[in-house]
């Protein structure tokens, strides 16, 4: 399997989830696991671009697939992806335990619906669960992403038009007005 | 503060890059070399004696390193669960608590045997080899029953299941104002027990060097002094040989305040094997061992005036302590002290009734007393509004404390520092559209459709606390808070706090109040938290909505400790009197003469050099603790508006408005979080979540997350927030508490919304949580 653009062997042992052989055997802890049965979504992971719930697959059956994890994201250690930007500006996380799981969602939400409706907003994060947020602020920091995503995608009609060009992303504006330290 | 440009600012979190990107800390993340992984075998009965424990299959099984029982803990671990007398001075029977159980069991879940092998799947594998023999003992569930005389015991050697039975204030103190009443109102109010669902369930990883003879800790906590404290007692080791690090705390909600069993198995395990030693919780180990929350019931008693005016109540709370106290049980009684609210009463009288029972034991949890207190005393005066058919605002209205009664002594002799409920009231109700709302209210009435408006008008006090309250409560140990402040040579300040962080953003809030204070960049200053061998001797945690209140003014104490040396020096150098010596914008300089000038940076530089004025040490640091002279009292006005699905009894919150203040504000943004995941967490106990035990065997229902119910975003209403701004007296920052305000809020403003739409049925009360079928169940009853 590759991940985050890596190839990787497959773990020995047969019974080996997903979530434990990213975390334990390829030191990735940033996929968390919040139930480990398929409830919560922490340990979201993309699957060929789709989101899955990797404390619910074995690692041999993600054989032959590319993976990508939040590590995956922000590769250089330095600049965020935009969704990751997105959350930062509207305060979309507080203790941070779920927030891979959810940006790992929403990047797979905004693949697939680059300008989604409130609907599909909450359709496209309803199985991530957050304690800290009351969801209030993950709501925005996802419609901000679409528009920090917008010029990136080929639709041209983005959502908004703050943000719209990507010279602007680390600066404030709309619900990210403020100073980032 | 001279220049305010941080505080008050929307800053953006300085802990978000990391928590983003995957490069956080959390428990499950730390490992060391050599590892053994442990595995708790649990009691799957509610009561029981255990007969024999058999282990020889698990000991053989591949990976196996050993099989532990309680016999092995005798002489490794002394003392028993620590109890705090926090609101109840005298318990009556607080049973002995070894943190794994021997010869009985008294709740599903509690431990009775350990595995320790080389994976964490083995030591699972083996875990479940062990036979253990149960003789099964009835479980002990209904609190009233359980107070029957002749009842069965939630512990066979207890005397009765009465843990407290204590009396704040005599009924017969009431009895006068219930004569003068012309109306009085009863009614039953029940707390659903709740499971706090962090999101990172428990953990612990253990390191005990033989040779060295030191223990480190890592564990994902609120508290880590605490738990030093607690764990180096039972290890009988001094406090200095153990380290407790409490990384990226994945939240706790109070579920990590107090220690539990783990927190002491694991290090003595490390020392037993003379390796590390890691456990991870499952999360059905978490909902059911980790501590609940609520779990009460209150019988409760208004008298009022026929013209609204509230005289007197009377209030009975049952408290579900569990098998066994919690660290901090007893806390919960505060909800008595707070049952007035925010309200004028001639008279409260109360009584508070532990009971132990075969269920896990219950511990603060988001609000602790606070939210049960706000929740019994507004759904009171809405049904004293009810019988009087008054408008619910006008109720309120007549019986607020007003501001000029500030500071106010309440009826239990607690002083209420400050307030104007009226005017975050009526804010409340021009944002939710109150007038337009009844009108609509009535419209849908004529439809056969049931529209509701809740109001709370809540009031809190947190920020523990006060010496004097809080050393007796804890037994011996006050709740102030300390902080060290350090500047390097370069000036760089790095900024030590005995409090801790579970997602509330102290490394951005905190060092925002620093940098105003010492006029440097943001970046200049760096917080650190969470690990004993770092900062002042001792730290109190992070709980009660304490954090800012407390640990953020001992924080600006030692900031104006180092400014003072500063200043000395400055006037040292400036060859003039230190009382002519100005500090503003991040420079001192001689009043009179800003232009000659030295920043701070400068000054911090000189610190560390030559030619100091006549007994000064080099340096520049500065450690205060801050003993606040009383509590805050935040308040707020919270309106939510909610209708029923007259088919599905299904409740839909269509809005949902909250002005709070919290006195003045260092971040809006992280505030408003704190508020919509506070308000959420209560919506959440309203509508959806509680623990279900079978209450015929004590087997819980609810261990997973498909079956106890925490909401997804789809559940949530759409928020309108604001604020009314009342500094605190209490402390110079003019601060308080923000943590919990939301969850204390906002459960009653939903049920007195539910109640408000049935009263056309007849429905006065409604308890939680207001399921669909709770609800279409009470109005089909209704229409009957």
């Amino acid at each position: 399997m590759k991940v985050n653009g890596f190839a990787h062997p497959a773990p020995s042992d047969p019974r080996r989830l997903l979530s434990d052989h990213l975390r334990h055997d390829l030191g990735l802890t940033g996929t968390h696991v919040g139930c480990e049965h398929g409830v919560c979504g922490c340990c979201t992971v993309l699957l060929d671009g789709a989101p899955v719930r990797s404390c619910l697959m074995l690692a041999v059956q993600a054989e032959g697939h590319d993976v990508t994890t939040i590590e995956g994201l922000a590769p250089g250690g330095s600049q965020l992806h935009p969704v990751q930007q997105a959350f930062h500006e509207c305060h979309g996380l507080q203790c941070g335990f779920c927030t891979p799981g959810f940006v790992m969602s929403v990047v797979g939400l905004l693949a697939q619906h680059p300008h989604p409706t409130e609907e599909q907003v909450d359709e496209g994060i309803a199985g991530n669960l957050c304690r800290c947020t009351g969801y209030a602020s993950i709501r925005r920091a996802v419609t901000r992403a679409a528009v920090l995503l917008a010029p990136l995608t080929p639709d041209p009609s983005p959502l908004g038009g703050e943000g719209a060009n990507p010279a602007d992303r680390s600066s404030s504006g709309g619900e990210g007005a403020g100073t980032s330290p | 503060m001279a220049v305010s440009q941080l505080v008050g600012a929307k800053i953006h979190r300085r802990e978000d890059p990391r928590l983003i990107t995957g490069h956080g800390h959390y428990i499950d993340d730390f490992t060391r070399q050599g590892t053994a992984y442990a595995a708790f075998v649990r009691s799957p009965v509610a009561h029981a004696r255990v007969k024999s424990i058999d282990v020889t299959d698990a000991s053989k099984a591949p990976g196996v390193v050993g099989v532990y029982t309680a016999r092995d803990f005798k002489g490794q671990l002394a003392g028993t669960h620590p109890a705090a007398p926090a609101f109840v001075a005298e318990k009556k029977y607080v049973p002995e608590r070894f943190p794994i159980a021997e010869k009985e069991v008294t709740y599903q879940g509690e431990i009775v045997a350990v595995v320790l092998a080389e994976s964490k799947g083995q030591a699972a594998d083996a875990a479940n080899m062990i036979q253990v023999d149960y003789d099964e003992l009835p479980a002990v569930m209904d609190l009233e029953k359980a107070l029957a005389k002749g009842a069965p015991k939630a512990h066979e050697a207890g005397p009765d299941n009465v843990c407290w039975d204590f009396t704040y204030t005599p009924l017969d103190l009431t009895e006068a104002a219930f004569k003068e009443a012309d109306v009085v109102v009863k009614e039953r109010i029940l707390q659903n027990r709740l499971a706090p669902v962090p999101m990172e369930p428990r953990g612990v990883l253990a390191d005990y060097e033989g040779f060295d003879k030191k223990l480190t800790m890592w564990l994902s906590s609120q508290n880590p002094h605490f738990i030093r404290l607690f764990v180096s007692g039972a290890l009988g080791l001094k406090e200095s040989q153990v380290r407790v690090i409490s990384p990226d705390v994945g939240g706790g909600f109070g579920s990590k305040i107090s220690p539990y069993p783990e927190d002491y198995l694991v290090p003595a395990l490390s020392r037993m094997i003379a390796r590390p030693v890691k456990w991870i919780e499952t999360r059905t180990e978490s909902i059911q061992n980790a501590t609940h929350g609520r779990g009460q019931f209150y019988d409760c008693e208004v008298a009022a005036k026929k013209d609204g005016t509230l005289l007197a109540m009377r209030v009975v709370q049952y408290v579900d302590v569990g098998a066994y106290h919690g660290t901090f049980g007893a806390f919960q009684p505060v909800a008595c002290l707070m049952a007035g609210g925010g309200y004028k009463w001639k008279g409260i009288s109360a009584r508070t009734i532990g009971v132990l029972t075969n269920r896990v034991p219950t511990d603060p949890y988001r609000g602790a007393g606070r939210p049960e207190a706000t929740h019994l005393v507004e759904r009171m005066v809405d049904l004293v509004a009810l019988e009087l058919k008054m408008d619910p605002v006008d109720i309120r209205k007549k019986n607020f404390i007003q501001p000029q009664d500030f500071p106010f002594t309440q009826n239990f002799g607690l002083v209420v520092d400050s307030g104007d409920y009226e005017k975050s009231l009526d804010k409340a109700l021009q944002l939710a559209g109150y007038a337009e709302l009844r009108k609509k209210q009535a419209d849908l009435r004529k439809q056969g459709r049931y529209l509701g408006i809740g109001l709370s008008t809540w009031i809190e006090l947190c920020g523990f606390g006060p010496s004097a309250a809080t050393a007796p409560a804890t037994g011996g140990i006050a709740l102030v808070e300390s902080a060290q402040v350090r500047v390097t040579p370069t000036g760089a300040v790095i900024v030590y706090t005995g409090t801790h962080s579970h997602g509330q953003g102290h490394e951005t809030t905190f060092s925002q109040i620093v940098a105003d204070q010492l006029g440097v960049p943001l970046d200049s200053v760096e917080l650190r938290h969470g690990d004993t061998a770092e900062g002042t001797s001792f730290g109190y945690g992070t709980y009660g909505s304490r954090s800012l209140a407390v640990g953020g003014v001992a924080i600006s104490k030692a900031v104006g400790k180092v400014i003072d040396k500063g200043k000395k020096l400055a006037a040292h150098i400036f060859e003039a009197a230190e009382e002519d010596v100005v500090f503003e914008h991040g420079s001192f300089h001689v009043k009179g003469s800003p232009d000659k000038s030295k920043a701070f940076g400068e000054v911090a530089f000189a610190s560390y050099g030559m030619g100091l004025p006549e007994g000064m040490e080099q340096g520049l640091e500065a450690v205060a603790y801050f003993d606040p002279p009383n509590l805050v009292w935040p308040f707020g006005a919270h309106v939510a508006v909610v209708e029923i699905d007259a088919e599905t009894g299904s409740a839909k919150l269509e809005k949902y408005v909250a002005v709070d203040d919290c006195g003045n504000i260092i971040n809006p943004m992280i505030v408003d979080g704190q508020i919509h995941g506070g308000v959420v967490q209560a919506i959440a106990q309203a509508l959806y979540e509680e623990v279900v035990y079978d209450e015929s065997n004590g087997q819980l229902k609810t261990g997973t997350m498909i079956d106890y119910l925490v909401p997804s975003a789809g559940e949530i209403p759409p928020f309108i927030l604001d604020k009314t701004i009342t500094p605190s007296p209490t402390n110079d920052l003019g601060v308080k508490g923000i943590g919990e305000a939301g969850t204390i809020a906002a459960s009653v403003a939903v049920i007195n919304a539910i109640c408000d739409a049935l009263s056309p049925l007849g429905i006065k009360h409604v308890d939680m949580p207001a399921t669909p079928d709770k609800l279409w169940h009470m109005m089909k009853e209704a229409r009957k």
